[in-house]
């Protein structure tokens, strides 16, 4: 089948097979390798991407689902002067991350939780990133990066 | 991993999607928000030929006060059921067991309809609606049919729901100003519940005591004459069959059963 989604603002058009992941889509079709394969079992969240403004699991997510509607994924969080978006700024600031697999999801779903709750306090944003896993940081490091991103006071 | 093959199809009305299962049968599975279904056709425990998407279906997508009962459309998601004003204020329930259904990102994708249809009795939501006294609107080629939450488990993944059939819409009782409580045990925060249960005035669902969601009669017989919260919580675990697993015995979920169950009536009687 045709599917064609519109990924961090540019449409992506393509054939393919109908069990097509839109992570295979997002990686392989669009060529948009940030968005990392971790479990492939919906639980690591390291696959996880913005579908129309929210956060979702792009390995539990059919491309055909996402025919027609609009994907942003870590490449599309810079502006377009290479300008950092400020998650990640604050991933870096607060060492937030050290091997960085976990990262590119991590931002998406705090891009989400950001979206729906701009002033999270630190149980809010632990429980808002239970779905993605981590296996260096101890996450601590990772919600200073989300306090700090949201304006708040990184509350060591 | 990826699923075996299979023919993708959109509904974007009941009727269409209706029409779609009338033709092929029971080689075709709904597909809702996808969160449990996937998954199991990308392990190949699921390989139907067809698959009927009714993502576009917006005339299932709503949560409405009709009279004394609330109506929820099936696929509204669990993040809608979660934030809903109406929801928080008739039946509360619902819409606090809604925010625990896995995690954020399943609970963008993951519908109600699609978590009672699939029947799992360690998800939270079937036990929450039996609890609630539901009654779940169902449409096929003959009309629509009702089928009370009681009868809609029938067993492990096992509905009443013929192949040609679909889910619509959910309805329970209006529960404003009653008592409710909820208790999850996990081993990590997206895990299913090891054991959970929902209360909403003196009706106690069980989640994971057996093969489907359970109602605890022995402690809703005590609540009724007048029993304690830790009187009537000791008798959850009577008549169920929990699952006998290495990481979590029979014995154990018994207990958990009895431990939730009066920790979610002291909260529902507080």
């Amino acid at each position: 089948m045709r599917v064609t989604i519109q990924i961090n603002g540019q449409p992506f058009s393509d054939e393919v097979e109908d069990r097509t992941l839109l992570v295979h889509f997002v990686r392989e079709n669009a060529g948009l390798t940030g968005t990392n394969i971790g479990c492939d079992t919906t639980s690591c969240g390291a696959c996880t991407v913005l579908l129309d403004g929210e956060s979702v699991k792009s390995c539990t997510v059919l491309a055909a689902q996402a025919d027609g509607h609009e994907v942003t994924t870590i490449e599309g969080m810079a502006g377009a002067d290479g300008e950092l978006h400020p998650l990640q700024r604050a991933f870096r600031e607060q060492h937030g991350l050290q091997c960085g697999f976990c990262t590119p999801g991590m931002i998406m779903a705090s891009a989400s939780l950001l979206a729906h709750n701009p002033k999270p306090t630190r149980t809010e944003v632990r429980e808002g990133l239970e779905g993605n896993l981590c296996r260096c940081t101890g996450y601590h490091n990772i919600v200073n990066a989300v306090m700090e991103a949201s304006g708040q006071e990184v509350d060591r | 991993m990826i699923p075996a093959q299979f023919s993708y199809r959109r509904a974007s009305t009941v009727d269409e999607a209706l029409g779609l299962l009338a033709e092929h049968g029971e080689d075709a599975k709904l597909l809702a928000g996808g969160q449990s279904l996937l998954p199991l056709m990308k392990l190949r425990l699921a390989a139907p030929e067809v698959l009927v998407d009714l993502a576009a279906i917006d005339e299932l997508r709503y949560v409405r006060l009709d009279g004394d009962e609330i109506a929820i459309g099936a696929l509204s998601r669990h993040q809608d059921l979660n934030g809903d004003l109406v929801l928080a204020e008739h039946a509360p329930l619902l819409a606090h067991v809604a925010g625990f259904v896995g995690d954020l990102q399943i609970r963008h994708r993951g519908t109600i309809g699609g978590s009672l249809a699939h029947a799992d009795s360690a998800a939270d939501l079937p036990a929450a609606i039996l609890a609630s006294d539901g009654v779940l609107v169902v449409r096929g080629p003959s009309g629509e049919r009702r089928i009370p939450a009681v009868e809609f488990f029938l067993g492990p993944f096992t509905t009443p729901l013929e192949p040609d059939e679909l889910l619509t819409e959910i309805r329970v009782p209006r529960q404003t100003g009653l008592g409710w409580g909820f208790e999850k045990f996990t081993r990590r925060a997206i895990d299913w519940a090891i054991v959970g249960v929902a209360v909403v005035g003196r009706s106690v669902g069980l989640i994971n005591m057996g093969g489907t969601p359970v109602r605890a009669r022995a402690t809703e017989e005590a609540l009724a004459s007048g029993a304690s919260p830790a009187e009537a919580g000791a008798l959850a675990a009577e008549d169920t069959s929990p699952v006998d697993e290495p990481h979590a015995t029979a014995e154990y979920r018994r207990h958990l059963a009895r431990v939730l169950t009066t920790r979610a009536l002291t909260t529902a009687a507080a």
